[in-house]
């Protein structure tokens, strides 16, 4: 994939302002990391997101030390741990939504399709054009239905059918058939629920390479959790999916891989069905019998 | 009292310790926090007094007016000339006077305002912040009888300087100058009502690759605007009943124009003209400015209502 | 759906991402001019008025009185006209603007008497000032003064005085003190009501011993900031006849009296240039006094804050 867009214009003014559009080549694997816990058994997997000794405070005070990670194309991989273990803040590191806290400060790599996301000439816009981000409480713009799902593609310069991509974003996430007949109707008119999926085929519309969700249905009613988790396994393996969440079950239930955190630190990373049948650490084997959390 | 089966015992009262007069209220006490709260509720109604008094008052002393001038010629006549021969009462050039002025005022302070919000909001840092804005809320405490010193001495000479035909007394230098004093009014509150947005709003924004522009103009605004209107609406209210810039500033000609370069009169002009004056009590000159008064209280008070109306519906979306 | 991402769709999105942060710079730069406009306003005005008038600013600037002359006048008189004005609208106001406050804000029940009166109390906020001097003119100086037309047949011995002018202006800062005082009501804790109320003490005994001092700089604040508007104010004057020439200071309530607004515009609008200068100082006299009390506003705001929990 053409990476050079990454590459930050606001650091300096002047850049060749024209660029043309370039098909991207068909998906190659760019970065082939060499896991430090390597999944045994299959063939070579694609690393997309990985953290290098990823240390982030704020003000000072470190919310996750030291974390190695490698996250595989294609699979969705769940981070458990009781609250305030920085899950969050390791996952929002992705896309760099840390930016935006007052005192937040990050040592270390974490490197997306092998390039460091952190780096002085590298776009966070473009970075999160590329990973998209579904929130605990669903935040759909204050726009129509339609409207949210087509304002992130068209700041991008859509140069398609607008149309053709919200039906098809609504559809990867499960909601066309419920809003179809009423695209103009306000976001804020959908049920929780709803309103979450919509979120999600907003960050779909995006094209994007990975999907982050933090606690995506902690503020859900059991049956529409349900519908999003199904949700959620139907969009791999197209899109790469890291899920925050500290419902053990739904990690269970969903992820391919579990990455197991307490306060600040990884402690283990394995297949989910490793993790919670068998897992190495002691830690890990506490919390998931919930013996503590 | 112990072991299965026991039935307990009714319980023996004593003599009460405390007796029911003693508990009861004090008619003493509570005669005295009854006054208190009346006479608290008193001063509370004063207002209600006040509210009754600028209305009866108004109508009252406008009434002879009207009695004498036809209400539709008040309304539509084109000419205001209550202090010579022949006299006409059309207020529109009054109320044409005071429009222009407003608008001048709130072509400045809208754009100008709002941009400031926006950066105050969106853009600046915490530290920044801390100093710019109570900065620019001293431009709202500077007396506005200062104001008009300021355009006389110095934005009219300067505006002559720049344009040809400008008046010593001309609408624009008038209205420039309450733009600046609605300014801050304009900023703050719409700084205000941007940041009632809720964040979860901005990270949406930036999670699918916006530039923090694209969000503060294509989702903070548009989600802040009736609280932005409210403070709109509410500025533009007070360059209408601004009296001393434009008392000092804009002229006294009464003058149907759109010439912001001329010489004019506002409603608030006039009263203030005739009051300086020698006008006898119970002239129809002496009327006349109730009347006017009347007509300026009902536009701020329409305007006012209505930046009210436009406010609650702001705070029902994000309260 | 496809187990690949089609390839046109990634290659749709064809905006500049130079271009997308060149429109978010220019954006900033302007806003930032826009709040910057505002600052430089204030300098602009501030530096004119020094400039214009400076010159004419002298110890016997502050002690003459007015006069047709302009080498010789002086500000005496509406200084002393200002602080007598200012004195008594305190003394009306702060009762009767806390007191109303107080009863909104711990007496009355939230209900349709206290939305009313909110709402009556936020429209008076708005109404143009020289309107509250069309109130003052008939409710206190014609209700006896010197004309003959009455209005309610009440005879109150007010007349174009500084009472007329301090109740006049009592009534247009009246609202504004009401709001400041409840915020600074709702800003103590109720933990505190709480702690009064559950030793016995009666609603006035825990208003007045607790609830009170604890928003008293708030309060001060308020009512300091409301009396700096009432100094500034000249139109509710101009209504109520403070005269432009006085060449006394009042030595009764019942005297005419000047302020310091009424003399600028009074200068400013003779055709004179050298009144001009005369009007600038006074508007720089004023602009001290304000600023002073400003001042005090801000250190008893500092106070209020460093008391707070």
């Amino acid at each position: 994939m053409k990476l050079e867009t990454l590459v930050s214009s606001s650091a300096t003014d002047t850049l060749e302002p024209d660029r043309e559009p370039v098909d991207p080549p068909a998906r190659v694997p760019v970065v082939k990391a060499v896991a430090e816990e390597a999944v045994s058994g299959s063939a070579p997997l694609e690393t997309v997101l990985s953290a290098r000794g990823a240390t982030i405070s704020y003000s000072g005070v470190p919310a996750v030390r030291g974390v190695d990670l490698e996250i595989e194309r294609g699979a969705i991989t769940a981070i458990i741990g009781p609250s305030g273990c920085g899950k969050s803040t390791l996952l929002r590191s992705f896309n760099r939504m840390n930016d935006f806290i007052d005192g937040a400060s990050a040592s270390g790599q974490i490197l997306f399709e092998g390039h460091d996301v952190n780096a002085a000439d590298l776009d966070p816009v473009e970075l999160r054009r590329r990973i998209g981000m579904v929130f605990q409480r669903p935040n759909p713009f204050p726009k129509t239905i339609f409207e949210n799902v087509a304002w992130g593609p068209r700041m991008a310069g859509y140069t398609g059918d607008m149309a053709d991509l919200v039906e098809r974003s609504l559809s990867d996430a499960a909601l066309w058939d419920e809003v179809k007949d009423k695209l103009k109707n306000p976001g804020h008119s959908l049920s929780g629920g709803q309103q979450q999926r919509l979120c999600i085929a907003r960050a779909l519309a995006m094209s994007p390479e990975v999907l982050l969700m933090d606690e995506p249905c902690s503020a859900l009613d059991p049956i529409a959790t349900g519908r999003i988790e199904e949700l959620i396994e139907s969009l791999t393996p197209r899109y790469t999916v890291v899920i925050v969440t500290h419902n053990m079950q739904q990690a269970s239930r969903l992820s391919d891989i579990t990455v197991f955190m307490y306060q600040g630190e990884l402690i283990e990373v394995g297949p989910t069905e490793r993790i919670f049948t068998n897992p190495e650490r002691q830690q890990t084997e506490d919390y998931v019998t919930g013996r503590f959390g | 009292m112990t072991g299965p089966g026991a039935k307990s015992t009714p319980l023996q009262l004593g003599a009460p310790r405390i007796s029911a007069d003693q508990l009861s209220k004090r008619a003493g006490r509570h005669i005295k926090e009854r006054a208190i709260g009346l006479s608290l509720l008193a001063c509370a109604l004063v207002s209600v007094l006040v509210s009754v008094g600028i209305v009866t008052v108004l109508l009252a002393e406008a009434l002879p007016f009207f009695e004498a001038v036809d209400l539709s010629d008040f309304l539509t006549g084109e000419v205001w000339t209550p202090l010579l021969e022949p006299r006409h009462f059309g207020v529109l050039p009054l109320v044409g006077g005071t429009l222009l002025v407003a608008v001048i005022a709130a072509l400045l302070a809208v754009p100008v305002g709002s941009l400031a919000a926006l950066y105050l909001a969106e853009y600046a840092s915490p530290r920044v912040r801390k100093w710019l804005k109570p900065t620019l809320e001293i431009l709202a405490g500077v007396p506005t009888v200062v104001y008009g010193t300021f355009a006389l001495a110095v934005v009219t000479p300067v505006l002559q300087a720049l344009l040809p035909d400008v008046r010593v007394f001309n609408g624009l230098s008038a209205g420039l100058v309450v733009g600046i004093m609605i300014l801050p009014m304009v900023a703050s509150l719409s700084d205000d009502a941007l940041r009632a947005v809720p964040r979860g709003l901005r990270d949406g924004g930036y999670a699918v690759g916006a530039t923090r522009r694209e969000i503060s103009v294509g989702i903070v605004y548009p989600a802040a605007f009736s609280g932005v209107l409210s403070s709109y609406l509410l500025a533009i209210s007070r360059a209408i009943g601004e009296t001393m810039i434009v008392a000092m500033a804009a002229g006294s000609t009464p003058r149907l124009t759109l010439n912001p370069l001329d010489s004019i009169q506002t409603m608030t002009g006039y009263i203030v003209q005739v009051s300086l004056g020698d006008t006898p009590a119970g002239s129809i000159e002496y009327q006349s400015i109730f009347a006017v008064g009347l007509a300026l209280f009902v536009m701020t008070l329409v305007m006012n209502l209505l930046s009210q109306r436009v406010k609650r519906r702001f705070r029902e979306a994000y309260s | 759906m496809s187990a690949e991402q089609s390839p046109s769709q990634a290659a749709a999105f064809t905006a500049d991402s130079a271009r997308r942060h060149r429109k978010d710079r220019f954006f900033r730069r302007l806003a930032r001019c826009a709040t910057w406009f505002g600052v430089i306003m204030l300098a602009v005005l501030i530096g004119g008025i020094l400039r214009d008038g400076a010159g004419s600013l002298s110890f016997g600037f502050l002690d003459s009185f007015p006069s047709r002359k302009p080498a010789i006048a002086g500000f005496k008189a509406a200084i002393w006209g200002s602080l007598w004005a200012v004195s008594f609208t305190a003394l009306f106001s702060m009762p009767v603007g806390i007191g109303a406050a107080v009863y909104l804000e711990e007496y009355a029940s939230k209900g349709r008497l206290v939305g009313f009166l909110e709402l009556l109390i936020a429209n008076l906020a708005g109404v143009p000032s020289i309107l509250y001097g069309m109130l003052g003119l008939i409710a206190f100086v014609r209700v006896f003064g010197m004309e003959e037309a009455s209005f309610m047949g009440l005879s109150l011995p007010f007349g174009r005085s500084v009472i007329a002018g301090s109740l006049t202006l009592t009534l247009l800062i009246l609202p504004v003190i009401i709001i400041s005082t409840r915020e600074a009501l709702r800003a103590v804790p109720s933990s505190l009501r709480q702690a009064a109320y559950g030793l016995g003490a009666t609603k006035w005994q825990c208003v007045r011993h607790h609830v009170l001092p604890a928003a008293m700089p708030g309060m001060l604040t308020g009512v300091v900031l409301a009396l700096s508007r009432a100094l500034g104010e000249t139109a509710p004057l101009i209504m109520i006849g403070a005269l432009t020439y006085v060449a006394f200071i009042p030595e009764t309530p019942y005297d005419p009296f000047t302020a310091m607004p009424i003399q600028i515009f009074n200068w400013a609008s003779r055709p004179q240039a050298e009144f001009h200068h005369l009007a600038a100082s006074g508007c720089i006299v004023l602009l001290v006094v304000l600023l002073g009390m400003n001042g005090l506003a801000v250190w008893l705001r500092n106070r209020a804050e460093s008391r707070m929990p």
